[in-house]
């Protein structure tokens, strides 16, 4: 079946904003789904409200809607395109279900849009528990006894009925959201209840526990025709009882007998078939490691964050492919895009192996419960590329960048037996490192695997890693150890250490003896076809592959590595981009980097991608290969910046800022130094290095300070403390602080916090915007809604942060791009600090000033001056008809025991944008966008609880509660528990809660707000975000429609007229 | 202990012996079956090959008896990134290495396996020798340009020396063994077929005689042209009973016909091996193994019509008789290792012997 020839015009249904469970891997699937339709000549819709995305550039689709992915939105969207298809299947969980939704509300069938690909009829066989299971017992695949409740009690007669442990998955919830293993009636209870909250129908699924199986699944597309292929299969390291998202994963299965193989990947091909996807689709097994029994776990009717992984760890682009699907082809008519003769209709072979381990947020969360479950609690993942399994293990864990090269977690030879014994049964994010622990210490594989279950396989190659590492522990540097450790892909840190040296030294020595890897493709064929894909990963072997020769000069751009807080999807927006102008500007651009989730790993994205971790050796290797004529570090956020100073140390060239200058913006001292120069003023701040001077330094500043340690990611570790108690307590948790760690602290200025980003030649800077923030500061500036252009700033305080900027600029001799913080106190405008490099708001800035921030800033950094591009300086000029405004996004959801009050810690993971003709219509969408209940109709109680202190800041706003339609509480003098169970009965619709700092962490405020968010109710933290909802909620009860705004392609960049 | 690889080309790998010491000569080929390396050992189409395995980790689930495709390893030396020293899996009841000592087979590991598949990839398949001695490279290179690897007519080395009788209460099958597969006995005698194997040179007389309701032709190692007696006998059976050949057994059938063969320059191995059906335009997944194809061109005037082709070359796959009860596939629809995607051609078979006995019965009639 060749392209349908009725289809013209198709509407893509993007995932919205990145949170835990729904990651960029759907910006990488929509992107090539966009891509897909396009190359056939159709009109390709977006909506999609998540900025930082490449599938909503214009480059991508043909129009673009930045609004709320609401089906009442969709719908309008729907009315108002009049498309002949809806591609539902790209956009996650979010996707499928506003699909759903729009079906029933009768819209699909007044527009005459149909839905392509996998119909909604199969998506519901595969979602709904019921009909699944039904239909897989009609086709006699074994899924195991399970019921659909909607309540405890029906929940108790079940497990009384099979026997615990039972596993609780609420239906339709992104990344098992409030499922989990209840060992016994009390866990029941509790989990069944939460499951039935989070679900969005109320109902959740119990059923027999199959804790303790391989997990295996099945990445499987097929076509209208019934043709079907699987492109991977991936075993789980961890088995059944971690949720996926959250295990070690390789692909392909290790453990598995052809028969075993063979007889998962025929009942996936029949389950696809039964269910009618046309399309990608992910099937999950639970395989008993000590008989052929097997169990269907679940199926994903759509691609996922398995088929992404599944894509890079090939080559095979399925979402690409599923897309041409979706609008009429058959596989075999899809032409092979790794060899582009030979068909899609193929199944990869490996010859390599390939790790994926995820990235969890406890580094930031240090009080969350880091226990795995059924429960995804990873915000990213790494994946690496080898031929054997250690080599490729040992990949994986420095793309982490956890600050870990190998098995060793410093601390683990403290602990306890029966510590580490218990942390081995209950998987955790480091049990891999007490795996490597315990055999450090020489308990026995076989003891280690009746305590995990993990795969005896898998536990010898970890042992095979750490004798192989004690080994140069005991018997130090040797040629044949050294390549014994190498052809593990043991890094030359670990093989220091262990031999009581420096890395240089290790370098040196392997050099010497000609010890060094050599690159080779990912061709899908395992070579046995000639391909050209420009995919690399290095190896410890012989043959060299692909040649790097190049007529263009060449770059090389450091990726951002995994999804984690503080350094989202928008650093891959920003790599991406610079690719795109690195091209352009005529040179091949190389990339570096681990995350399978993104765009920029995708091989077509740039020259040539090298799927590496992003650790100094490995950067080096490729360095030494391409020999490029430098780095750019500026786009992949603190990873890539971190990169810079050890590059620059061993003669490999920066490309713009450079390594200097970054210094002086990093380094607090001599920041500050820049600072006094310029005349530009800081809040008071000092730098110490010992814990007995911070009470004196404190002192000096005057309470409240920000204290922080120096070089953090998204504000690690920082807080703000309002007195002597407080910072000693703040002193005793932080564990390191020394010469090389010293701690900054900072006078805290309760003002309004600007932020800009702006692009420098080294002598001219341009700034494309002023955005403000509408929490004060003292709330992380990723936390805070941002807004543009700005609302509360007089012009002399814009030509003040413009001036400054520029000065700044000049001063670092920034050759690219800058993010500067700064904080508003009356007229006083001081800098908070300089970041320089790209910034989480560049995506959503450039999209909304329509100034090319990226484009521009390569050029720049590249050599071509601002005047040479025949751009202005100074300001960008402000729109004066409408506003926007990004909006944080959280996953307190999944995250157990993390308090969900904002402060200078980031705790979001993704943003949405909002649009308006004014601020309040566009704070409007954005918090509808983010999430936040807009409903008249049935109670909508506000419960308060608000300490003295805290009163005066309170403005007013309470007062005006009643206008809102809101009910007000009091809850001050209420118990704990009459809140959390008023809560829980649905006798809450909105907490606010304002506290001073110290009373903040109280187990009170932490259960009620725990209590909240597992009630979907939202939590607001701060009077700004209360406001701004009040604002957004006036708009709302005007009951007028807002105007849905498209972006089209621009045909050129505006020239503005004046320059501020 | 050291051993190595060198290739008639002087190309040489030296890496880690595993199974038997010794030297052993053959063909070297690759194959990309990700799992099943028990299968391809034991696969009697690989007799007189050194097989390299293009998946690194081989070995991680063991050695077990189900895994067998005939009595034994057939390849004449097994070549690996790495072996799994301690495997895993509840069948598992020894490594690999052990199993291959046992069965005298030359194992070589350690070595970059995707060097060496380019090497075959780019210059064709080549002869090789794997060794643990310390002969001089020149002696081999000289000795495998003289054909030391090649073995004439190995169907004689691995079909049945008796007739073996797998009795069933359905159809009875004649299967001529040319180095036939456990899994097409399976897949046969698992429909309920009474199933008789007989040896390569059974001729057509003495098949015809036990009154078959078909006759299967099952794969084998070889060139097909040097089998010119047993394309005879082949021709005297079409027409007079259903016949269903696989991989060497399709060649020799198109031989019988008048077809020509050729030898692929690198062959076909593996467990990916895309497959179109031109009559119902359905695609499947296959499992290969085999070097020599029919010629495209030499079908004129034979009376075959091409039923499938390989998506990725345009090679025939399949052909089917025009006028008589005859068809034949190049791959292996019994699977092992491998999809079992293609299992219904076994159905297709007992169904063409179900018609082919009632147009008999009318022939009788009249």
């Amino acid at each position: 079946m060749p392209l349908r020839s009725d289809l013209r015009k198709v509407l893509v249904i993007g995932s919205g904003p990145i949170a835990i469970g729904q990651s960029a891997e759907f910006d990488y699937a929509g992107t090539q789904a966009c891509q897909a339709l396009q190359e056939e000549g159709l009109e390709v819709v977006l909506v999609n409200s998540n900025p930082a995305t490449i599938m909503t550039d214009n480059a991508v689709a043909d129009r673009v809607y930045l609004e709320p992915l609401t089906p009442e939105t969709v719908a309008r969207i729907l009315r108002a395109e009049r498309p002949d298809g809806l591609l539902a299947t790209f956009g996650g969980q979010t996707g499928l279900n506003i699909a759903v939704e729009l079906d029933r509300m009768g819209v699909l069938e007044e527009v005459g849009v149909e839905v392509l690909g996998t119909s909604l009829e199969a998506i519901m066989k595969a979602e709904d528990r019921e009909l699944f299971r039904s239909l897989m017992h009609r086709i006699g695949e074994p899924v195991p006894e399970s019921l659909s409740v909607a309540s405890f009690e029906q929940a108790q007669a079940f497990a009384q009925e099979i026997g615990l442990p039972i596993i609780v998955r609420p239906a339709y919830t992104l990344g098992g959201t409030g499922g989990g293993i209840a060992e016994d009636m009390a866990s029941l209870q509790r989990i069944v209840e939460q499951g039935v909250q989070a679900s969005p129908i109320g109902q959740v699924l119990v059923e027999r526990s199959i804790a303790g199986f391989k997990e295996v699944e099945y990445e499987v597309i097929r076509d209208s025709g019934n043709n079907r292929i699987v492109i991977c299969n991936m075993e789980n390291f961890d088995p059944v009882g971690v949720h996926t998202g959250d295990s070690i994963v390789v692909a392909p299965s290790q453990t598995l007998s052809d028969g075993d193989y063979q007889l998962l990947r025929t009942s996936s091909l029949n389950i696809v078939e039964a269910i009618g996807i046309e399309g990608g689709c992910n099937v999950q097994f639970a395989l008993d490691p000590h008989s052929d029994q097997y169990y269907l776990i679940e199926v994903n009717p759509r691609v996922s964050r398995s088929s992404a992984l599944a894509s890079k760890a090939t080559g095979y682009p399925i979402a690409k492919i599923a897309a041409k699907i979706a609008i009429g082809y058959a596989l075999d008519e899809i032409r092979n895009p790794v060899t582009g003769k030979t068909s899609a209709f193929f199944e990869p072979a490996l010859d390599y192996v390939v790790t994926k381990i995820p990235r969890w947020p406890f580094d930031k969360f240090a009080d969350a419960d880091r226990r795995l479950s059924t429960q995804m609690k990873a915000t990213g993942e790494v994946m690496a590329i080898e031929r054997t399994f250690e080599a490729s293990l040992l990949k994986a864990i420095r793309s982490l960048e956890i600050g870990l090269d190998s098995l060793d977690l410093p601390g683990t030879d403290e602990l306890e037996e029966r510590e580490i014994e218990r942390r081995l049964g209950q998987a955790d994010d480091e049990r891999l490192f007490l795996l490597g622990e315990a055999l450090r210490r020489e308990w026995s594989t076989e003891r280690l695997h009746d305590l995990s279950g993990i795969d005896l396989w898998f536990l010898n190659k970890l042992e095979r890693i750490v004798r192989t590492v004690q080994g140069i522990e005991q018997e130090g540097l040797g040629a044949n150890r050294v390549l014994q450790a190498k052809r593990m892909n043991v890094p030359d840190t670990a093989i220091a250490r262990a031999a009581g040296l420096i890395e240089r030294d290790v370098r040196e020595f392997r050099k010497g003896v000609g010890v060094r890897p050599v690159y080779k493709m990912v061709d899908t064929c395992a070579a046995e076809f000639d391909a050209a894909t420009p995919y690399y990963y290095s190896t410890y072997e012989e043959e060299e592959e692909g040649s790097p020769t190049s007529d263009r000069p060449k770059c090389l751009i450091l990726g951002s590595g995994p999804i984690r807080i503080g350094q989202g999807i928008e650093f891959d927006y920003c790599t991406v981009q610079a690719i795109e102008a690195i091209k352009q500007a005529g040179y091949e651009a190389i990339i570096i980097n681990n995350n399978p989730e993104t765009v920029s790993t995708d091989f077509n994205t740039s020259d040539r991608l090298y799927f590496e971790p992003l650790h100094l050796e490995d950067v080096l290797h490729v360095i030494e290969r391409e020999q490029p004529e430098g780095v750019i570090v500026q786009f992949g956020g603190q990873t890539a910046i971190n990169l810079a100073a050890p590059l620059a140390e061993l003669g490999v060239r920066i490309i713009g800022t450079q390594v200097d200058d970054i210094d002086r913006a990093e380094d607090r001292e001599r920041f500050d130094r820049l600072l006094a120069d310029l005349g530009i003023p800081r809040p008071l701040g000092k730098t110490f290095y010992q814990k007995e001077q911070a009470l004196k330094v404190a002192e000096e500043l005057g309470y409240p300070v920000v204290v922080r340690p120096s070089y953090v990611l998204g504000g690690r570790a920082m807080e703000v403390v309002s007195n002597e108690r407080e910072l000693l307590r703040y002193m005793a948790k932080a564990a390191q602080i020394n010469e090389d760690h010293p701690v900054l602290v900072d006078r805290y200025i309760s003002g309004i916090e600007v932020e800009v980003d702006a692009i420098s030649d080294g002598h001219n800077v341009l700034v494309p915007g002023i955005m403000e923030h509408v929490e004060r500061a003292g709330v992380h500036s990723g936390d805070s809604i941002a807004v543009y252009p700005p609302q509360r700033l007089s012009e002399e305080q814009k030509r003040t942060i413009v001036d400054y900027t520029t000065r700044i600029a000049q001063a670092l001799q920034v050759q690219g791009i800058v993010n500067i913080q700064y904080v508003l106190d009356d007229e006083q405008v001081y800098v908070i600090e300089v970041n320089p490099r790209s910034s989480r708001t560049v995506p959503w800035l450039s999209k909304i000033t329509r100034v090319p921030i990226l484009g521009i800033a390569t050029r720049a950094l590249l050599g071509q001056s601002l005047l040479e591009q025949d751009l202005p300086t100074g300001l960008w000029p402000e729109p004066t008809d409408r506003v926007d405004v990004k909006v944080p996004v959280f996953s307190f959801l999944k995250l157990i025991g993390v308090d969900s009050t904002l402060g200078p810690e980031m705790k979001s993971t993704g943003e949405v944008i909002g649009r308006g003709r004014t601020l309040d219509e566009a704070l409007y969408n954005g918090l509808l966008a983010a999430g936040f209940p807009f409903v008249q109709r049935g109670r909508n109680t506000l419960l308060t609880l608000l300490s003295s202190e805290v009163r005066e800041e309170e403005e007013g706003v309470l007062e005006q509660v009643s206008e809102l339609g809101l009910a007000l509480q009091e809850g001050d003098s209420l118990s704990t528990d009459e809140i959390v169970q008023q809560i829980r009965s649905g006798g809450v619709q909105f907490l606010l809660t304002v506290h001073n700092r110290q009373k903040e962490k109280s187990t009170r405020l932490m259960a009620i707000r725990e209590a909240a968010i597992q009630r979907g109710v939202p939590v607001f933290t701060s009077f700004d975000t209360f406001r701004a909802y009040g604002a957004a909620r006036r708009i709302f009860l005007r009951g007028v429609e807002l105007p849905i705004t498209c972006m089209m392609a621009a045909t050129s960049v505006r020239q503005p007229t004046s320059v501020g | 202990m050291c051993a190595r690889l060198i290739l008639e080309n002087g190309a040489v790998f030296e890496g880690r012996s595993f199974g038997a010491d010794g030297e052993s000569f053959g063909e070297v080929v690759f194959t990309t079956g990700m799992t099943g390396y028990q299968e391809i050992l034991t696969d009697p189409s690989y007799c007189g090959q050194i097989v390299t395995m293009t998946y690194p980790l081989i070995g991680n689930y063991g050695v077990h008896p189900d895994h067998q495709e005939s009595k034994g390893p057939q390849v004449r030396g097994f070549v690996v990134r790495e072996f799994a020293e301690l495997p895993s899996h509840w069948k598992n009841q020894e490594n690999i290495d052990s199993y291959l000592k046992a069965a005298g087979i030359v194992g070589l590991a350690d070595i970059d396996t995707r060097k060496l598949t380019k090497i075959i990839r780019q210059s064709g398949t080549l002869g090789g020798v794997i060794t643990t001695l310390d002969t001089p490279t020149a002696d081999y290179v000289h000795r495998l340009q003289s054909g030391a690897h090649r073995i004439e007519r190995p169907v004689y080395e691995v079909t049945a020396t008796d007739t073996e009788h797998h009795p069933g209460d359905r159809l009875r099958v004649i299967a001529i063994d040319y180095g036939m597969k456990r899994g097409i006995l399976r897949s046969l005698h698992g429909r309920g077929l009474d199933v008789t194997v007989v040896p390569a040179d059974t001729t057509a007389e003495d098949i015809l005689e036990r009154k078959p309701h078909g006759v299967f032709l099952s794969n084998g190692p070889g060139d097909p042209e040097e089998y010119g007696e047993l394309v005879g006998h082949i021709k005297r059976l079409i027409g007079q009973v259903p016949l269903f050949g696989i991989c060497l057994g399709h060649q020799l059938i198109a031989k019988a016909c008048g077809a020509r063969t050729e030898r692929l320059p690198f062959g076909h191995r593996g467990s990916n091996h895309p497959v179109k059906d031109l009559l119902t335009g359905h695609c499947v997944i296959t499992s290969q193994n085999h070097g020599y194809v029919v010629q495209d061109d030499s079908l004129v005037g034979t009376g075959l019509e091409v039923t499938h082709i390989n998506l990725n070359d345009g090679s025939i796959e399949g052909l089917q008789h025009t006028e008589h009860p005859c068809f034949s596939v190049q791959y292996h629809p019994e699977a092992r290792p491998g999809p079992t995607d293609s299992d219904e051609l076994f159905d297709r078979f007992m169904k063409m012997m179900k018609a082919f006995g009632e147009e008999e019965r009318d022939a009788l009639a009249i």
